[in-house]
């Protein structure tokens, strides 16, 4: 008898606690965050909306070697490689569909001359599906993205119009193999 | 007829108008505080603090499609909605809100609202009843049996009120508190009734008719649209009912607290009365918040073993009491 009075007791009082702590929380502060009147910060390294950049010359970076594409795990970049008259390589048309996109981040790490990079802005919602399908107007932009220095024909030893072979930095003249005599 | 007697037309208006406006407005009230106790924001985007939340919920309730099932049972299908407001409105008739405020004065006033909060259980059943759904059926089972079992001691945890203001009649009893609110000399009949009060109104805790995560959403299963927007509009009449209830039998109903009327005295009641309803009703939306539903059996021993002995050993009690200062 005095024990289940005992127990009745100490329910009525757990609940009256719990009512307390409840009430308490009437004063802390809400951890909301009102979202689009306050935008949360975004890491510089955050994987979002995917751009392609210019090298320091403002020439495209891309040279359309479809490692990108490879790499890509849903298939969602396209791309055709063409020729500009110096012979520098960049993509006829370079399209990416981000409704397929999972934003994982392979493409940046698959590409040599860190032309195609993913940046921290992931408002991209669309009323009509076919305007998630971006094309290279839609996504070249006119900087370098997070590499300034880095410009991918200074560097490689492909001839270009304007640089020959062995102009390029840390590269030597090309060797002539047949006056290697012993 | 303009003139603050009870049962004038701008009386009837008024308690029509502010009574609805203040159910209603409960909604987002709730949903706001709801929101606070959880360290949340609660609807603030439409209109300043989001009170306009309540109208785009009824603008979008009201352009749902009102299905009603073709293997329903469809007079009482659409007939079950409608009661619950109905009785709840009614109920809301005899609260006396202030000295001349209120749409009636029965001088059985209590045993009105009570045959209105039985008749609102029919609303519950009706609708289980006619979705011809197994969930349904259950939730309106569960309903009837918490309803019936907890009206027994509602109605007795305030028989001891009725003792001590030797009236039923609601006017009656807050003017029988001047000398002292009823608060402590029934402090076990008002722990009974409210927590029957809101078994009956089956709010949460005792939510146990809808309880979501078993039987989907109870009676009200097969309801869209307004018929829907009824239940709940009449479900938040019921708890605006209660928090004025609770007031007038226990906490004085319009009297000011330690002597602190101001003004007329009509408004002065107003007031006060407004003050502890709201009260409540912040009181109940915290209970919401903390407390988990019980298991429904769980539900009914607690009310047949604890509740049941305690409000009648409150009625011997104060029934003792008095006969004895009677001499």
């Amino acid at each position: 008898m005095f024990k289940a009075i005992g127990k009745q007791i100490h329910i009525i009082w757990s609940q009256i606690v719990t009512l307390w702590m409840v009430f308490l929380h009437l004063f802390t502060k809400a951890d909301t965050v009102e979202y689009p009147d306050v935008k949360p910060y975004m890491f510089p390294r955050w994987r979002g909306r995917i751009i392609l950049t210019r090298d320091p010359d403002g020439e495209e970076r891309c040279v359309a070697c479809n490692l990108c594409a490879v790499a890509c795990p849903v298939d969602c970049i396209a791309l055709q490689k063409t020729e500009d008259e110096n012979g520098r390589w960049y993509p006829e048309f370079f399209r990416i569909n981000f409704s397929r996109c999972i934003m994982c981040g392979f493409c940046e790490e698959a590409c040599p001359t860190h032309a195609i990079q993913l940046t921290p802005d992931f408002e991209m919602a669309e009323y009509v599906r076919q305007d998630m399908v971006w094309e290279k107007e839609h996504m070249l932009i006119q900087g370098t993205g997070k590499y300034h220095d880095y410009n991918f024909y200074n560097v490689a030893g492909k001839a270009i119009g304007g640089k020959g072979k062995g102009e390029a930095q840390n590269e030597l003249p090309p060797t002539d193999r047949r006056s290697l005599m012993p | 007829m303009f003139s603050f007697e009870v049962g004038s037309l701008l009386n009837i208006g008024l308690v029509l108008v502010v009574g609805l406006v203040v159910s209603i407005m409960m909604i987002w009230v709730e949903r706001r505080f709801l929101g606070f106790f959880s360290d949340r924001l609660g609807p603030n985007r439409v209109g300043p603090f989001g009170i306009f939340q309540v109208i785009a919920d009824a603008l979008k309730m009201l352009t749902k499609e009102d299905w009603i099932p073709p293997f329903s049972d469809k007079f009482t299908f659409v007939i079950a909605p409608m009661i619950l407001p109905i009785v709840m409105l009614l109920s809301l008739g005899v609260i006396p809100f202030a000295p001349g405020i209120g749409v009636m004065d029965l001088n059985i006033g209590l045993l009105w609202v009570f045959a209105m909060a039985g008749l609102a259980s029919y609303s519950t059943m009706l609708g289980g009843l006619a979705s011809n759904n197994k969930f349904s059926l259950l939730g309106a089972l569960r309903g009837a049996g918490q309803m019936i079992s907890y009206e027994v001691f509602m109605g007795i945890s305030i028989l001891g009120i009725v003792i001590l203001s030797d009236s039923f009649s609601l006017r009656e009893i807050v003017q029988a508190q001047t000398d002292g609110w009823f608060i402590i000399p029934q402090f076990f009949g008002f722990i009974v009734f409210m927590v029957a009060g809101m078994a009956e109104s089956h709010r949460w805790p005792f939510d146990l008719p809808e309880g979501e995560a078993e039987i989907i959403s109870g009676y009200n299963t097969e309801y869209s649209g307004m018929k829907f927007g009824l239940f709940m509009i009449g479900e938040y009449i019921g708890m605006v009912v209660l928090s004025t209830l609770i007031p007038v039998l226990f906490f004085g109903g319009w009297l000011a607290p330690f002597g602190l009327e101001f003004g007329n005295e009509i408004i002065s009641g107003l007031f006060w009365m407004g003050a502890k309803t709201s009260f409540f009703l912040i009181f109940f939306v915290l209970v919401r918040a903390a407390l988990v539903r019980p298991r429904y059996d769980q539900l009914m021993s607690y009310g047949w073993l604890v509740m049941l002995p305690l409000s009648l050993v409150n009625l011997l009690i104060t029934g003792a009491v008095v006969l004895y200062q009677a001499g």
